[in-house]
């Protein structure tokens, strides 16, 4: 039975009256990706900000890397390497000198720097490494950020929104490195993020936060098919309403339940394949313009809907910068 | 401040015990998945399931250390961060040689036992010194993010401004020069010999390093870059409501009560006795009121990183 990396119990941190996080109680195995998945404020960075000593929790109790957080925070600083979700790089510096300064800050010798520097090599972009930091992209400081964090090589590895404000390619990068990683550094990687394509790319199970609290915890595939519906997606070349929606389609075979976002309907059904005609149909009779029609299994973001109530995945495309959704589709 | 450097032995020793009580079962949400692991049996204090997997592993390289750690970035900061300390030099030596051209006829009429640009140049360190600090470079560490990394780190906290504090004495080491060079150049002269340069040259850096307590403390307290600038409003009745322009006896009035409780009044006295002799109680008065300043100042700056590096 492997151990446990990081435990939290009842773990709450409150800013007076507001419950950033509220008895949170979790744990991530050893050499597992672990997806904290939320909106913005849901309080992910806080918990984050508890879990690798930087904030003390109001309450409760968290164990990181064989180590009580608030009874033990040098112990536990020895062990986790942090990516928060700004870049902390001195960017007067070069990126070769920002590892030697890490290294040194953990009492690693000269050569042990240098050999780690050749190891993390898969992840620096080792021509621009006695580069100065301002000159770097967003994707080559972000990728020096966590090679910085992995520099004493740590046994546990928080990733505070890791891709956030990247472009596609880098993130691909990123992601290909988180991977690498774990799976051959056997590093524990606790991911926050509010990109639902990410938590399901990437992690072994994926939390889901909201307004403070953990709603639900599973492999990604097993939360989706705990919402077991496949989703018709109608594209309308014109807004509809709720009441409108629901009385275009309320007598069709298969639906189950219809929602709308501005000129996107999203209807549910057990069998999506045999009520897409239906759906069709009672569309085209109705003379609603119809722009595009697919079907899609469920996605994290349906997950994410049947457990809080909200969606996310607007805000996670616009800031993703691609689709959100990662169920299979096919359009009609 | 470092309440966590008995830690190791204390949790070693509590690892046994204390992790035996530990059971952080019924903590997941989840009732399936690969990841859900038996509860309650996971999440103990074990220091051993802790250990880094490869080789490398982070140790405690002790306070002097960490501060040579914290101290080698600050230091290697500086020769980039020169548009920051070269006006530090520029001003006061434009003070400097202004105020020894217009005002030296001072010493017609005045109670000067020494030449006025002797008397000027302990204002000119002084000038020089006050107010300079690498707290800018603190403030745009905890915007940026980057003084999280540190205290993500196990390096002493202590020593995360100490390590300032050492660029700082280089700085004002590294300025000091200068100066005296060039109250040498214009014909000061130390009748205390190099040992009273010397002397001069330690109380004025004394007291620049005294002093940075007050800006660290407020980069500290505020993290704000204004509030950090704006502090350089205390140097202003620092160094000039005090016996900058004239010797006490020829100030008058409010100026001259103020001048008598000021501090600085008592090190520019204890700097210019050096252009005398050996003085022991004006130098000792000089000493006491850096030293008295600066445990003020030192005590705001290491409460105001209590307070930050606390858990707010």
């Amino acid at each position: 039975m492997p151990p446990s990396a990081i435990a939290a119990e009842s773990l709450s941190r409150h800013f007076g009256d507001l419950k950033a996080v509220d008895e949170l109680s979790l744990e991530v195995e050893e050499g597992e990706i672990y997806g904290f998945l939320g909106p913005n404020g849901a309080g992910k960075t806080t918990a984050v900000r508890m879990l690798c000593t930087l904030l003390a929790p109001t309450s409760g109790r968290a164990v990181v890397a064989g180590f009580d957080v608030v009874k033990a925070p040098h112990q536990v600083r020895k062990r986790v390497g942090a990516a928060l979700q700004s870049t902390a790089l001195d960017e007067k510096m070069t990126g070769r000198e920002l590892l030697r300064i890490q290294g040194r800050y953990y009492g690693l010798s000269a050569s042990e720097i240098a050999n780690r520097c050749e190891e993390l090599a898969p992840i620096l972009e080792m021509d621009a490494i006695d580069r100065r930091v301002a000159t770097y992209s967003g994707g080559m400081k972000r990728r020096l950020d966590v090679a910085i964090a992995l520099i004493h090589s740590p046994s546990v590895l928080f990733l505070d929104e890791p891709t956030t404000g990247l472009d596609p390619t880098s993130r691909a990068k990123v992601w290909e490195e988180i991977r690498h990683l774990n799976e051959h550094m056997g590093v524990t990687i606790f991911l926050t993020t509010q990109y639902l394509e990410e938590a399901d790319e990437l992690a072994d199970r994926v939390a889901i936060f909201n307004s403070g609290h953990l709603v639900a915890e599973d492999d990604p595939e097993e939360l989706k098919r705990q919402v077991g519906k496949d989703v018709i997606v109608v594209h309308l070349g014109c807004d509809a309403t709720d009441s409108e929606a629901e009385a275009l389609l309320a007598g069709v075979s298969g639906v189950e339940h219809v929602e709308v976002s501005g000129s996107e309907l999203a209807v549910s059904s057990s069998q999506g394949a045999a009520t897409i005609s239906p759906v069709a149909l009672a569309l085209s009779s109705a003379d609603v313009p119809v722009v595009e029609l697919s079907l899609r299994t469920p996605t994290l973001d349906d997950v994410f809907f049947q457990v809080t109530g909200e969606r996310m995945e607007e805000e996670s495309r616009a800031g993703a910068g691609t689709s959100a959704g990662t169920g299979e589709e096919g359009a009609v | 401040m470092n309440s966590e450097a008995s830690e190791t032995s204390r949790e070693v020793a509590s690892a046994g015990g204390e992790a035996a009580n530990v059971g952080l079962g019924a903590a997941t949400s989840s009732a399936a998945g690969r990841g859900n692991p038996a509860q309650g049996t996971l999440a103990r204090d074990n220091p051993a399931r802790g250990a880094p997997a490869r080789g490398v592993a982070a140790r405690d390289r002790g306070f002097w250390g960490d501060l040579s750690a914290v101290a080698n970035r600050s230091l290697r900061q500086l020769p980039r961060d020169l548009a920051s300390i070269i006006p530090a030099l520029f001003v006061p030596v434009f003070f400097y040689a202004v105020t020894i051209g217009a005002l030296s006829g001072i010493a017609n009429f005045s109670a000067l036992e020494i030449d006025y640009k002797a008397f000027q140049l302990p204002v000119a360190i002084i000038t020089t010194v006050t107010g300079l600090s690498r707290a800018a470079a603190l403030v745009t560490d905890i915007k940026d993010g980057y003084f999280d990394r540190l205290l993500l780190t196990p390096v002493n906290r202590v020593s995360l401004l100490l390590g300032l504090m050492v660029a700082d004495l280089t700085v004002f080491l590294a300025l000091c020069i200068p100066v005296v060079g060039m109250g040498l150049i214009v014909g000061v002269d130390f009748p205390t010999g190099f040992l009273g340069v010397l002397l001069f040259m330690l109380m004025g850096t004394l007291w620049g390093l005294m002093y940075t307590g007050f800006p660290y403390g407020i980069a500290l307290r505020t993290g704000n870059p204004t509030a950090v600038n704006n502090s350089f409003l205390l140097f202003f009745p620092f160094v000039f409501l005090t016996t900058a322009w004239l010797p006490q006896d020829n100030l008058s009035g409010w100026l001259s009560a103020v001048a008598t409780w000021n501090p600085v009044s008592y090190i520019l006295e204890g700097m210019r006795s050096l252009f005398v002799d050996w003085n022991a109680a004006a130098i000792g008065k000089g000493l006491a009121a850096i030293l008295g300043v600066g445990a003020v100042a030192q005590i705001f700056a290491f409460m105001s990183l209590r307070r930050r590096v606390r858990n707010p």
